[in-house]
């Protein structure tokens, strides 16, 4: 308990100096988790979109597959980036272990399964609303893709920010693929779990409150957005 | 909106990746791989800094156990392996892996342990007769279990004890599959004897009620090691750099600058580079 304590004094102390090495740290984490969300919801919205609209043989088991890929270990995921991005592997001709790329691609891996899985069921059940319209209107398959995904657009943002508090907090795969390398590969929860191998459980506690403090940001943000586009959309 | 909003998001997506991805290229960087006492113990942010200054080479150090360390260097994903694992640094450079091996430095283990010291070995000095002790009163003992260097020694000392701990494995026989640090916690959490090389020990801040139990026995002597990936197995490797950082380690002014690394008044490594 005495650690909890201290750690509170401790993160706030550490925000508040506006550590360079701290802020460092916070900027890498937000730029690998934010540009590893962009990526995944590129690839994975449309994809849940498809999932969503269409009906064709082997429909079911992609259902069960990209719903069981939701549950993949970082740690695994970590391993397979490196096995193809070490220089033994058959990317390592690119050179992209141990940097933030790697650690980008890592959480691609991680959270495009739970965009597309989730945003599947929000935009299914979005389409069994809108059915009969879009029949009405003969819209083509990729009219109704795009319209689904522009009139679940608030919903979409909660699927995002799930896959972003997965990319955010994990820390299996990141560690592998990046090193954990001061000033270069070293994000939020490698830190934390530095500190706690050094047995400073204070410094780790302090760092894991600001990281939930970034989490909440981004989440009270995110909410603010949605409100204001929300009320000038009906207004 | 929908479509330049889509827009904006790749352009700022790619802009990041790309930055990500060339943050390797532009400058004067080795990777070194290497134990994890070197790094937990603070010896790194003690020394890099002066020879960056000296050499303008940063070195990024990326810190498993030994055991994970070899295998890496191996794939040829660094460019100096520093560890502490004679026997098996020499397979690694016999095996064409690494160019050759320096001594570097040296410190030793202990063996830590709680204060009601149930097997009874506090104040000993010898390894071996301890690890006897603590095998016949079934007291715990937290290994690290992952292969590294400190795990490598410990299994060697089992073995001269005439005991086989991994008959005893999740009994009085605790292997964390860890990290130092981590294994050090886990054995100050539930009470049980940890070996642990002295430099993470003295700079670890978790120690609890924790004290040293026994040291000073020969057997106990922790030598590491420093070698250069062998470019010819791995084209990659930045031989001129990591050998400038070889040099400079084994040079007077590398080993003064591991020999004034004190924490709370104690050197933690004492170099031997030059003998």
């Amino acid at each position: 308990m005495q650690d909890l304590g201290e750690a509170f004094s401790l993160a706030f102390g550490l925000v508040l100096a506006g550590d360079g090495d701290l802020m460092e740290i916070i900027l890498l984490s937000l730029q690998v988790s934010l540009t590893a969300i962009a990526i995944a919801a590129l690839l994975a919205l449309p994809l849940g979109a498809l999932l969503a609209v269409a009906r064709f043989p082997g429909r079911g088991a992609i259902l069960v597959l990209v719903n069981a890929l939701m549950g993949l270990p970082p740690v695994v995921v970590g391993l397979v980036v490196y096995v193809f991005l070490s220089r033994a592997g058959p990317l390592g001709w690119m050179g992209l272990l141990y940097t933030p790329t790697a650690m980008i691609i890592a959480q691609v891996i991680l959270v495009a399964p739970i965009i597309a899985a989730l945003s599947r069921q929000v935009l299914e059940d979005l389409h069994g609303e809108y059915a009969e319209q879009f029949q009405s209107l003969c819209l083509r398959r990729h009219q109704i893709i795009g319209a689904l995904l522009w009139d679940g657009r608030y919903s979409l943002l909660t699927v995002l920010l799930a896959g972003f508090g997965r990319a955010v907090a994990e820390v299996g795969a990141v560690i592998i693929v990046g090193g954990n390398i001061d000033h270069l590969t070293r994000v939020m929860t490698t830190a934390i779990a530095l500190e706690t191998s050094k047995g400073d459980l204070a410094l780790a506690l302090a760092l894991g409150i600001v990281l939930l403090a970034i989490a909440l940001t981004v989440n009270g943000l995110v909410m603010a957005l949605r409100a204001t586009a929300y009320r000038n959309a009906y207004a | 909106m929908n479509k330049r909003l889509l827009a904006l998001f790749s352009l700022a997506s790619a802009v990041l990746f790309l930055g990500g991805g060339l943050a390797l290229a532009d400058d004067k960087s080795i990777i070194v791989q290497s134990t994890t006492s070197t790094k937990n113990s603070g010896l790194y942010d003690h020394i890099l800094p002066q020879f960056k200054e000296q050499s303008g080479i940063t070195v990024h150090v990326v810190a498993v156990g030994t055991g994970q360390a070899i295998k890496n260097a191996g794939n040829c994903d660094g460019d100096v392996l520093l560890v502490h694992a004679k026997p098996a640094e020499e397979t690694f450079v016999a095996e064409g892996h690494g160019v050759a091996r320096h001594d570097l430095m040296y410190n030793d283990f202990v063996i830590v342990g709680p204060p009601t010291d149930l097997a009874g070995i506090a104040g000993g000095t010898s390894a071996v007769e301890s690890f006897k002790s603590v095998a016949d009163s079934g007291a715990l003992f937290a290994s690290r279990g992952d292969d590294s260097g400190t795990h490598k020694k410990e299994k060697a000392l089992w073995a001269e004890a005439g005991v086989d701990p991994s008959a005893s494995s999740g009994q009085w026989y605790r292997e964390t599959g860890s990290g130092m640090g981590a294994t050090l916690n886990v054995g100050v959490g539930m009470g049980a004897y940890v070996m642990s090389d002295r430099a993470t020990w003295i700079a670890f801040k978790n120690k609890g009620d924790f004290g040293i139990v026994v040291e000073g026995d020969e057997a106990l002597f922790n030598q590491y090691g420093v070698i250069l990936v062998n470019p010819e197995k791995c084209p990659n490797v930045k031989a001129d750099l990591g050998q400038q950082f070889i040099d400079w380690l084994l040079s007077d002014e590398g080993q003064e600058a591991i020999r004034s690394y004190v924490v709370d008044g104690q050197q933690l490594f004492f170099p031997n580079g030059n003998s």
